[in-house]
């Protein structure tokens, strides 16, 4: 209790009725909430805490974090927003620069229609409201590599407003539960991006590279309705997603083609919300939770360490794991937002709306881009669960990695497999090879139609699990061979004649008579215990027939030779 | 007095023979020499000209002239640009700044044939009422040595010094209005925001038009406002007017803000019967500070129409009064942002001091831009400001919009044309001019042009007659927006009809010769 005292103490001084009110700390957040931060919606007011302060065990409040996003995703266009100088990333510094984009006097900004049609996509696959009158404005600041010395953006009336953006959260072990949440979007505008500024410090100057000047930016602006790390890199994930499924944004980390910038503030349920602070540039996945849960366990500790949170810029230093404040951010930024005065507004139609005779060029008919709608990830796996019966956690990893889902559908063309077995082979050993060598999909030495033969090799019992495993081991080290190629090579087939094969084991059986004993006398048979042999049991039965003898078609052959005998040793190891 | 009949069309006399484009070219250069002490242009594009006159020639040659305007000498403002040549706004920021691009209607002139001779002066940044306030010093308005103002000069008992008497052009499109009127070239292009085109041309007896905002491209011309700036037009006569406006009418892909509908060359239609035109004058327009000179040359123009049967009749633009502080907070808010790209990196000045980017943009911005430009600048970041937005800003487009809608319900009312001054009086002596500053002049001087801007009307000042002094008075007619061939129609017959005095200036030169050649071919449309 010893520092909210403090805090009272410290607050006494300045708010006199805050502390003869019974000292409630209700009435310092409100003070705080409605003087510094800004106004945000009910929801997320009623929201659940979901991190809590150890310190409650003290017998204060628990604290309730709030945290809402900007998304800033690149829009995937031939050319930039308001030129025409092409967009790549990775280009020769100051190559993809028109007049316009290092702001020559006198140049005009041209309006680019894959961008529109871009936010339009992007905004009704949100449930947006498409606004059929959106304007441009300018925000004013300076900074070297925005060269106009302002950012044309839609300040006043954006493009795309009131979504929602559902998302799942798996909670719990074996089995998980999927809780869906949602949360709202305020809004989604066409914007510029800036050029890149690399500060020299040896040679103490700034190097401008205006080849990202101009490019089509997606300003998507999520509610505070998320209350962690890991909600908030859930919602960026599922929004990934979607806008690669539309193909509005290659939404890449890693290439700046989606960025996050994060308010967080925490409170005391049922109080109002506390005082806000943006965390910018989250540009990594792998960073993004980490980031807004360490900034969440900075303010709660500030807070009860009798310390006010300021409204401030801080950035993610992901060396310390922690966030620090942004040095040039100091200072209030007022942007003298101004209609950009050399763009007409931007006017949209639908069917009923569209002028006749009106030149499909220079119209853009939102109903028409609403048809022609991609299927969307959350349609995706829902279809994933009706046509193939997986479970609803593997329909989210098959979407999860790029290139994934179209490598099993490719798989399930292919073959004669159970979707079950193709799902169980694609997210567990398939993706454990990628994983294990930092591959993405398009770079796996294994076809969908090498995998789609082995499948059907161990489908129609040629080979064993196990077997099949090795064949996989296989091809992914040497590219070219097919499974066939490599069961026959290996003589990895399942050996079909049954005299061979219980001569085999008798073999074995006679090699080995002491754990024969052993295995007898143990309870329970080796089909109780799967793959889990007595430890005496050797390997060495692998190897006697060759690989073809341990396999499944031998169970039942071995099975009643051990019910004859009374038990008998089991080796089979579960796929 | 030469007499107008004299005089023929200079495209017919290239058409034939009588004169060639280098040769033509040559005289135009030789005059802008001896017209040196107007500082009408900042840039003289001799080798260019010369260059684009030749080639002009061949085809004539070859019997295959581009039209009108080719081999036609052309000059272009100081805030177009012009790709390989210098483009300053006559402004420190940008000296020796050299386009890599032609401004749309610089290249459609162009493309047309015309030849380059320069680029004229102007108020920095085209801030101004004057043309004085540029980095490469005021221009001198032609009539400051014309025989008609000399003459009457020397009534006056006081013996001043001869050059200190000289007047201003008018501006800030002063150097291309200046330029024309000393006949060292044939048409200019201006940029009117205000009436930078206009009053300038009122000042120098030419024709300023300024078209409907949209018609014509803006692609390339440097902004003083983009929402009121349009190319403007000058030239000796209204038909040259509407022939240059043939040529740079029509959509630009380059400007959004151009109209989508596509624009053919015209030739402007001679109107032989006003019966049926009704004529407003504006009320408003009556200031107190209009001089009675220019008013009575504006009621006997409403009396010339009445007496040729068209109706007059008084109209209300009862919002005429906001203007001039509407546009000042909107005119100075686009100028901060405008201005803001002008930081020293990309192009332009760069100061000598790097010990941060902020004290660089500082020291660059403070050196580069003068006093008109740093307050309105100034100016304009208060009015953007997040607590004085709504108060200025918002409501300054407010304004703006009833300002619009005055217009709007008085040609609805069935007027064709509004027919107002252009300017308060007569040019003012340079002294007189510069005891005020910029603001209160270009407050006092925009009153009857500057709120067609806001509307986007298209507005065209024709001289009428000498002042007392011997100096030109315009007066102007305002238009229904794109309605500019109507507009430019009407002038033209008013134009005919008061046989405005050519400017003489032979005495004034060594050599005479050459400017009464080119006072000859006076035009190049007329076809007598």
């Amino acid at each position: 209790m010893a520092a909210p005292m403090l805090r009272w103490w410290c607050l006494g001084r300045r708010w006199v009725l805050a502390c003869i009110d019974g000292g409630s700390r209700h009435g310092r957040g409100a003070a705080i909430g409605f003087t510094s931060s800004r106004k945000r919606g009910q929801t997320s007011v009623a929201q659940q805490p979901l991190i809590t302060s150890q310190k409650s065990r003290k017998g204060e409040h628990e604290w309730a974090a709030v945290v809402g996003l900007e998304i800033h995703a690149q829009i995937s266009s031939n050319s930039k927003l308001f030129s025409g100088s092409r967009v790549h990333f990775a280009a020769p510094p100051n190559s993809l620069v028109s007049f316009f984009d290092a702001s020559l006097p006198g140049t005009l900004p041209v309006l680019n229609r894959r961008c529109v049609e871009a936010a339009v996509m992007t905004g009704l696959a949100l449930n947006c409201r498409i606004n059929k009158k959106s304007l441009f404005d300018r925000k004013h600041y300076f900074y070297a590599d925005l060269p106009a010395g302002y950012q044309i953006t839609q300040q006043r009336l954006p493009i795309a407003v009131n979504g929602s953006l559902a998302y799942s959260v798996c909670v719990g072990k074996k089995p998980s539960r999927v809780i869906t949440k949602t949360v709202r979007i305020k809004q989604i505008q066409l914007e510029q991006d800036s050029g890149k500024s690399l500060h020299d410090e040896l040679r103490s100057q700034t190097l401008i590279d205006l080849n990202r000047a101009g490019v089509g930016l997606l300003e998507v602006v999520l509610e505070p309705d998320m209350s962690c790390g890991e909600e908030a890199a859930t919602a960026v994930r599922e929004l990934q997603l979607i806008l690669q499924a539309l193909g509005t944004s290659r939404a890449n980390m890693a290439e700046g083609q989606l960025r996050v910038d994060a308010n967080v503030s925490v409170h005391h349920p049922g109080e109002p919300l506390g005082v806000r602070t943006e965390v910018k540039n989250l540009n990594s996945a792998k960073f993004l939770a980490k980031a807004i849960d360490s900034e969440i366990e900075r303010q709660i500790h500030e807070l009860e360490n009798g310390r006010e949170i300021l409204n401030e810029t801080r950035s993610f230093d992901y060396k310390l794991g922690c966030t620090m404040p942004m040095r040039d951010k100091e200072g209030k930024q007022d942007y003298r937002f101004m209609p950009e005065p050399n763009l007409p507004p931007l006017l949209l139609y639908d069917t009923e709306s569209l002028p006749p005779g009106a030149d499909p060029q220079q119209v853009i008919n939102i109903d028409w881009i609403r048809e022609r709608l991609p299927e969307l990830p959350s349609e995706t796996r829902e279809r994933l669960i009706q046509q193939y019966g997986i479970l609803p956690e593997h329909s989210f990893a098959l979407l999860n990695e790029v290139g994934l889902l179209e490598f099993f559908q490719n798989v399930i063309k292919e073959t004669r497999a159970e979707p079950k077995k193709v799902t169980s082979w694609v997210l567990n050993i398939f993706l454990g090879f990628l994983k294990q060598q930092n591959l993405a999909v398009n770079e796996s030495p294994v076809t969908p139609s090498a995998l789609a033969e082995l499948l059907n090799l161990l489908d129609r019992k040629a080979i064993s699990s196990t077997a099949a495993k090795q064949v996989f081991e296989e091809l992914w080290r040497s590219e070219g061979k097919t499974p066939s190629q490599i069961v026959s090579e290996k003589q990895l087939e399942l050996m079909q004649d049954q005299e061979a094969l219980e001569r085999a084991c008798h073999t074995v059986m006679e090699g080995h008579p002491q754990v024969v004993m052993i295995t007898c006398s143990t309870e329970g048979g080796f089909l109780g215990s799967r793959g889990q042999g007595p430890p005496s049991w050797p390997a060495q039965g692998q190897r006697q027939p060759e690989h073809s003898a341990r396999s499944l078609s031998t169970a039942p052959l071995l099975s009643l030779k051990a019910q004859a005998n009374k038990g008998w040793p089991g080796y089979i190891r579960s796929p | 007095m030469t007499s107008r009949t004299e005089r023929r069309g200079v495209s017919a006399a290239l058409k034939q023979g009588q004169i060639t484009p280098t040769e033509l070219c040559q005289k135009c250069l030789s005059l802008i020499k001896k017209t040196k002490f107007l500082n009408a242009y900042i840039t003289v594009s001799e080798e260019v000209a010369l260059k684009q006159a030749e080639e002009s020639e061949k085809r004539y040659k070859k019997g295959r002239s581009l039209g009108d305007l080719d081999g036609i000498p052309i000059a272009v403002k100081d805030n177009f640009s012009t790709s390989g040549i210098e483009t300053t706004c006559a402004s420190n920021m940008l000296k020796g700044y050299v386009p890599p691009y032609n401004a749309t209607v610089v290249q459609k002139l162009l493309d047309q044939g015309a030849v380059l001779m320069g680029k004229t002066n102007l108020d920095e940044f085209a801030m101004g009422s004057g043309s004085t306030d540029g980095a490469f010093g005021p221009v001198k308005n032609p009539w400051s040595y014309s025989k008609q103002y000399r003459e009457k000069r020397k009534q006056k008992p006081h013996g001043e010094k001869e050059d200190s008497d000289w007047l201003i052009t008018g501006g800030s499109s002063g150097g291309s209005a200046a330029a024309v009127a000393a006949f060292t070239c044939f048409a200019a292009l201006g940029s009117d925001t205000g009436g930078s085109t206009r009053n300038p041309a009122a000042h120098c007896g030419v024709v300023g038009f300024k078209p409907s905002y949209g018609l014509v491209s803006r692609h390339g011309l440097i902004p003083l406002v983009n929402s009121m700036d349009v190319p403007g037009i000058l030239t000796r006569c209204v038909d040259d007017a509407a022939i240059v406006l043939g040529m740079l009418a029509g959509h630009d892909p380059k400007d959004s803000t151009t109209i989508q509908d596509p624009v053919k060359p015209f030739t402007l239609p001679t109107l032989t019967d006003v019966s049926k035109l009704c004529i407003g004058i504006p009320k408003e327009y009556l200031a107190p500070e209009l001089s009675g000179e220019v008013r009575s040359f504006w009621s006997k123009a409403a009396n010339l129409f009445e007496s040729e049967g068209a109706k007059v009749i008084e109209v209300s633009l009862p919002h005429t009064s906001y203007s001039i502080v509407c546009y000042h907070v909107l005119c100075t808010s686009e100028v901060a942002s405008n201005m803001a790209r002008f930081d020293g990196l990309e192009y332009g000045h760069r100061c000598d001091i790097n010990v941060s980017t902020e004290a660089m943009y500082a020291a660059t911005r403070r050196e580069g831009f003068n006093d008109v430009v740093r307050g309105r600048i100034l100016a304009g970041n208060f009015f953007l400001l997040k607590e004085n937005y709504e108060n200025y800003f918002i409501k300054a487009q407010k304004v703006r919009r009833l300002i619009a809608n005055d217009f709007v319900k008085v040609f609805n009312s069935g007027v064709d044309v509004l027919l107002t001054p252009t300017t308060l009086r007569g040019a003012a002596p340079y002294l007189e001019f510069i005891k005020e500053d910029n603001r209160t002049r270009s407050a006092e001087d925009d009153i009857f042009t500057q709120a067609v801007n806001m509307a986007g009307l298209p507005a065209v000042s024709v001289p009428v007659a000498l002042s007392n002094l011997g100096l030109p008075i315009g007066l102007q007619f305002i238009g229904r927006a794109f309605c500019d061939q109507q507009l430019l129609k009407i002038a033209k017959w008013f134009e005919k009809q008061v046989q405005f005095p050519v400017i003489q200036l032979q005495e004034l030169m060594d050599d005479g010769s050459s400017i009464s050649e080119i006072e000859k071919l006076a035009s190049v449309s007329l076809k007598h």
